[in-house]
């Protein structure tokens, strides 16, 4: 089901931006997902790399090949092909992405954010450990770092604002809150996202097939596990 | 293996492909050489696939020894170079003896050459490519995103017979003296958040080149130019891309720019102008001008075309004779 607010825009010499909405929603990540599968098919000689983001997907495509309307007209073309609907079982598939869960050590020791973060929104750690794992998160984006995902959205209750003062040192595996995203760091870099627990499966991983254990349109849920555990999954405190 | 030994690495010399396509869904940027019209020529002087892994050497200061029998070439920024303390011809080929020592000076106008080798320089690809991301820890001789380090092999193959030396036709050399350059602009993106008067702002004014400017982007200074809305849902960005942050001063986001951002955009710089913006020093100067999509896809196939088709003019076999006893 096309809609009329998705449109297309010239982002440069050899790239078009497809814009589906003014906000993210697991409509919409859907959207970009499927499009973006149904570009690498239809474009596949003409396309250099496609960007999927929260409610956007720029295509770059080599333009001695091909011009700006030919792509247009792929792109209108996968779009009158999308499909969404959530009652629709035999749609599920195609159109929700793989559900990847991802283990967590929340705690204090492995993050140090916790118990500010719990204070600030007037709950246990307990609560804020809970709650963050109640929801079903959409891969809206990848960026800022290699196999940096953007997940959204966490419940308003343990949404925080970043930190005044970023760290120099986030380590690999930190899981994250910043405002109403969440995410897992996928090397140590600096970082000013509110640190609640350690991940112990890698999200970037230059030799492994897949790189990255997620994709944008996928949907992610974390599932907390204990200190023994995460060491045995071969997690570093 | 054989190849070129690394005396001196310079102030900040990368090894680049033709750059790393295919990955910005993981995140990666795409590297690959900031002037990719001087690039593609110190491939072609040396005879080599135009995707071949060269050395982008900004400013210079490189020193090199050879292991091997091999030819060069150095394209780009006027940067003095001498083989055994002979000075040697820049958009030139060069045959090259083992024990020969190459030396780069430092850059009297642009600043980035190319420093390509027969055959391309041996190293294994990383994400399908050896393009050097330092901000991505990714690509190189040591696949990890560093520059050249001092003592350090380049490796290369061996050539049997050294071929003529070849030079590209003088009128194809870019003159980089006046650093100032006139960069065409394809409007896109939120262009609409601009206003006429912002966008008559925008290509009337001059800007100067900031020292915060490096592979990631350029930082402009100049007229502020003021779009209607501060900020978008984070998209992803192209080549050349024009952002414009809440300073109303203009960023022109390169080779190594980060894959999404959420900067109101007014359009994307011409690749074919890219090289230019590139090769200026701080306090360089540009003005834009704009053009239609089409007009930028009828300057791409022209400069294709012309590239293809221009033949590079041969000289005498110059034989690099050691100096050394």
């Amino acid at each position: 089901m096309s809609s009329p607010q998705q449109t297309i825009s010239i982002a440069g010499e050899n790239s078009l931006i497809v814009y589906f909405g003014d906000k993210p929603d697991a409509a919409i990540a859907s959207q970009v997902a499927q499009t973006a599968q149904q570009l690498r098919e239809s474009l596949s000689q003409v396309l250099i790399d496609l960007i999927p983001s929260y409610a956007s997907l720029l295509v770059i495509y080599n333009p001695l090949q091909t011009d700006h309307n030919a792509v247009r007209q792929s792109i209108r073309r996968a779009l009158s092909n999308l499909t969404y609907d959530e009652n629709n079982e035999s749609n599920k598939a195609q159109t929700q992405g793989s559900l990847v869960s991802l283990p967590v050590y929340y705690s204090t020791e492995s993050g140090p954010d916790l118990q500010t973060l719990a204070d600030g929104a007037g709950l246990t750690t307990e609560q804020v450990i809970a709650i963050h794992q109640q929801t079903e998160y959409r891969v809206y984006a990848i960026g800022f770092a290699p196999g940096f995902a953007y997940l959204g959205e966490v419940d308003p209750r343990i949404a925080a604002p970043r930190l005044a003062t970023p760290r120099q040192k986030v380590p690999r595996g930190a899981v994250a809150i910043a405002d109403r995203q969440t995410a897992v760091y996928p090397a140590q870099s600096p970082g000013g996202w509110n640190l609640i627990g350690l991940c112990p499966q890698r999200m970037f991983d230059p030799n492994a097939n897949p790189t990255m254990p997620v994709q944008v349109g996928d949907r992610v849920r974390f599932e907390a596990i204990d200190k023994q555990t995460f060491l045995e999954l071969g997690g570093q405190l | 293996m054989s190849g070129l030994k690394v005396i001196q690495p310079g102030i900040f010399s990368l090894p680049q492909d033709s750059g790393r396509f295919g990955q910005h869904a993981v995140g990666l940027t795409t590297g690959g050489p900031l002037d990719s019209n001087a690039f593609r020529w110190a491939n072609r002087l040396c005879g080599n696939a135009l995707e071949a892994t060269a050395i982008e050497v900004t400013i210079g200061g490189l020193v090199l020894e050879s292991t091997t029998t091999t030819q060069i070439a150095l394209t780009g920024a006027d940067i003095p170079l001498t083989i055994n303390k002979k000075p040697a011809a820049l958009w030139h080929s060069h045959a090259i003896n083992p024990g020969d020592r190459i030396e780069l000076g430092f850059a009297t106008a642009g600043s980035r050459g190319y420093f390509a080798v027969a055959g391309g320089f041996q190293f294994e690809p990383i994400f399908n490519s050896a393009s050097t991301v330092p901000r991505e820890a990714l690509g190189g001789l040591t696949q990890d995103g560093t520059a050249l380090q001092t003592g350090q092999l380049l490796p290369c193959e061996t050539v049997k017979d050294h071929r003529d030396s070849q030079a590209v036709p003088k009128h194809l050399v870019p003159d980089y003296g006046n650093n100032s350059a006139l960069l065409r602009v394809v409007l896109g993106y939120q262009q609409e958040a601009f206003s006429n008067l912002q966008k008559q702002v925008f290509f009337t004014s001059q800007y100067a080149v900031t020292e915060s400017s490096d592979r990631m982007g350029y930082r402009l200074k100049g007229s502020k130019i003021t779009p209607s809305i501060e900020g978008i849902l984070s998209e992803g960005i192209c080549l050349g891309a024009i952002q414009v942050p809440a300073d109303g001063q203009p960023i022109v986001l390169l080779n190594d720019r980060q894959t999404i951002g959420g900067y109101p955009k007014l359009g994307s710089v011409l690749s074919l102008d890219i090289g230019k913006l590139a090769q200026l020093m701080p306090g360089g100067t540009v003005r834009f001008e704009a053009i239609s999509v089409e007009q930028a896809h009828n300057l791409l196939a022209l400069d294709h075309h012309q590239f293809l088709n221009t033949a590079l003019e041969s000289r005498l076999k110059t034989i690099a004779k050691s100096t050394k006893p």
